[in-house]
């Protein structure tokens, strides 16, 4: 029961983050060799003799509405039939200057995307475990201590996605966020109106008190669940405080978590809103978290180190993987049937971004989140197989990692994304952090919470 | 048809009623039927009944829902009298499929859910002013009753089930086998 990280493991987890940070540091590289406008101008010029459509006359239009979209200029702020010439003249103009914006965006935007992407499945692990014990869950103690490993991402993941939103407002060009731009602002009056709330100051501030907020919780609940392993067999004390933490976190968590997902995520687009966006955001971290938790379980129990845990609680855990990907795509489905119901051209500009320029990730990202879990876990006995329930999640995974992609890449590159050396070496390299404190973590106490007054059920459970 | 004799055990408990069947069955003896107040989790498997083939049924009701529901919102919204549909007059069912998605939704659900039931009702010999096949009333409340055929063992059995816990045990003549 008593889990070390192996030394194997350490050094695999040490060489995705080299081999990660290689290939974010050549991404940063490769996107500064386009150095000014001119280069841009070749660049394109070099893309349309290639007989690529894009870059030649077509682009324009859609060039258009990736502006519209992102926003960096003022023009289309001001939706007026009065666009002067002289508008469109400085529109042209800064098309290559806005191309060369988009290529240095995206080292910034993979290395965002890959770190939200796994703090997320530690602040969604969170919220499940506060859940169980909330809810005096019978049937999940014998997972508590996987949970607590994977929740140890939360402190250093948060503070790393915060760091490189920050970073971006300062050491960066505004690659991110373009509400960071003073430039940008003064030329745009609706992001003047939401300047009280988006400014990196105060942005930089709830961030740290989301943070804070999240990772108190983690330590506390940590730290009552070891006491209440040693404490002796008729004393609760501990696990009833651990009890009333979950239920006041629960509270911090649903309300930070919508407005982390407004201000980590939403504010990318500073134009568009969606008011269920919070509850989008948190079910694909829900549904990430809880596959990462069966994946891990799956992968001690095959180790020999997990023998309590059997087949009912892998069911359940896949049965969460089911129901919280179908829960996703309703939340998915509600905010896009909506928009594109009511066609309004500021609303609209956001899916027809990603329809056009992204389809294949988006509509991909729907099949792998909704159709295979949909039909590979439908069946009662193949959530008790393990690899069957590794297979899903892998492909679940994937699909929640486009969903960021998705959410993230079209305001900030526009129609230059590619899943190339950047974004995957920024997979590489908090995927091995992401291990490596994970695990490093599950060592550190036994595996099973014996402490916990439900154990023995827990134990116990058959479905 | 053989001359039929039955033995009712009864218990209290439906713990107590898992094991008595477990034990039972690790006697070899054939378990015609349990009656229990409320559905008791596991108690199929203990029996050794075969696992039900409802859910494949739903998932094929589930299917006809959804085409259901396709074949006639493109019959009354597409071919009779085309609408325009959120100001995008396309007249094409694959374009408009969101505005279609919530019903296709619905009524998947909907005949899942309803064809299931009455299934199971047919299934299980149910219908309106059905006499009940129920022995004993006490089954409806807080009783569970086993059923077990007698085969000219009937000591051996009623002292198997006195073992087991059982809080009463009759002999009924069954005169009329189904």
């Amino acid at each position: 029961m008593e889990y070390k990280i192996s030394n194997r493991l350490k050094l695999g987890a040490i060489i995705l983050m080299v081999l990660g940070s290689l290939g974010v540091g050549y991404g940063f590289w490769d996107s500064h060799q386009v150095k000014d406008v001119n280069d841009v101008k070749e660049l394109l010029a070099s893309e349309s003799h290639h007989g690529d459509d894009h870059a030649s006359e077509g682009h324009g239009e859609e060039h258009a509405e990736a502006h519209a979209d992102s926003a960096s200029h003022s023009n289309d702020a001001h939706a007026d039939t009065a666009h002067s010439d002289h508008d469109v003249e400085e529109h042209k103009m800064s098309h290559e200057e806005h191309v060369l914006h988009q290529i240095h965006n995206r080292p910034w935007s993979a290395m965002y995307v890959a770190a939200f992407f796994f703090f997320m499945i530690a602040l969604g692990v969170l919220a499940f475990y506060a859940i169980q014990f909330a809810a005096q869950a019978g049937w999940s103690p014998v997972l508590f201590r996987v949970m607590e490993g994977i929740t140890a991402y939360v402190l250093p993941g948060g503070l790393i996605v915060l760091a490189i939103a920050f970073a971006s407002g300062t050491i960066g060009h505004f690659n991110i966020f373009i509400w960071m731009d003073p430039d940008v602002v003064a030329h745009d009056e609706l992001i003047q109106g939401k300047e009280s709330w988006l400014n990196l100051t105060w942005f930089t501030i709830r961030g740290l008190i989301f943070i804070a907020g999240w990772a108190t919780y983690r330590h506390f609940s940590r730290k009552f669940s070891i006491a209440q392993d040693n404490a002796d067999i008729n004393d609760n004390t501990n696990f009833k405080k651990h009890f009333r933490i979950s239920a006041a976190f629960l509270v911090f968590y649903i309300y930070t978590e919508s407005m982390m997902s407004w201000d980590w995520i939403m504010s990318v687009d500073p134009h568009w809103f969606s008011t269920l966006f919070g509850w989008y955001v948190f079910a694909s971290m829900f549904v990430s978290g809880i596959t990462v938790i069966a994946m891990i379980t799956i992968y001690l129990k095959s180790k020999g180190l997990l023998e309590f845990v059997n087949d009912s609680h892998i069911h359940d855990l896949a049965k969460f993987m089911f129901g919280i990907s179908i829960f996703w795509t309703y939340l998915w489905f509600s905010q896009f049937m909506l928009i594109w119901y009511s066609n309004i051209p500021e609303e609209v500009t956001y899916f027809v971004t990603r329809i056009e320029d992204y389809n294949l990730p988006f509509f991909g990202m729907v099949a792998m989140n909704f159709l295979f879990p949909l039909l590979l876990l439908m069946n009662s006995d193949y959530k008790r197989i393990p690899w069957f329930v590794v297979m899903a999640g892998v492909v679940i995974l994937c699909g929640h990692y486009l969903d960021v992609f998705n959410m993230i890449m079209p305001a900030t590159v526009g129609d230059r994304w590619f899943i190339g050396i950047p974004e995957i070496g920024s997979i590489l390299l908090f995927g091995g952090l992401f291990l490596l404190v994970v695990f490093t973590a599950l060592g550190k106490y036994p595996l099973l919470a014996k402490g916990n007054p439900y154990i023995k059920e827990s134990e116990n459970f058959h479905y | 048809m053989e001359a039929s004799k039955v033995i009712h055990a009864i218990y209290t408990d439906d713990d107590v009623l898992m094991l008595a069947v477990k034990k039972v069955k690790a006697e070899k003896h054939h378990i015609e039927e349990i009656y229990t107040p409320f559905p008791v989790h596991g108690l199929d498997k203990a029996m050794g009944l075969a696992p039900t083939r409802l859910a494949i049924t739903a998932f094929l009701y589930g299917c006809i829902g959804i085409t259901v529901a396709t074949v006639m919102m493109n019959y009354i919204m597409i071919q009779d009298w085309p609408q325009d549909i959120g100001g995008k007059p396309s007249f094409s069912y694959l374009e408009n499929m969101p505005a279609f998605v919530p019903i296709m939704f619905e009524l998947t659900v909907f005949f899942a859910a309803h064809l299931m039931v009455i299934t199971f009702y047919l299934r299980s010999r149910m219908w309106p002013f059905k006499k009940a096949e129920n022995p004993d009333p006490r089954t409806t409340d807080d009783h569970f009753l086993m059923e077990i055929a007698i085969h000219d063992n009937e000591a051996s059995l009623a002292a198997l089930l006195k073992e087991t816990g059982a809080v009463e045990i009759n002999i009924i003549d069954k005169e009329d086998a189904h």
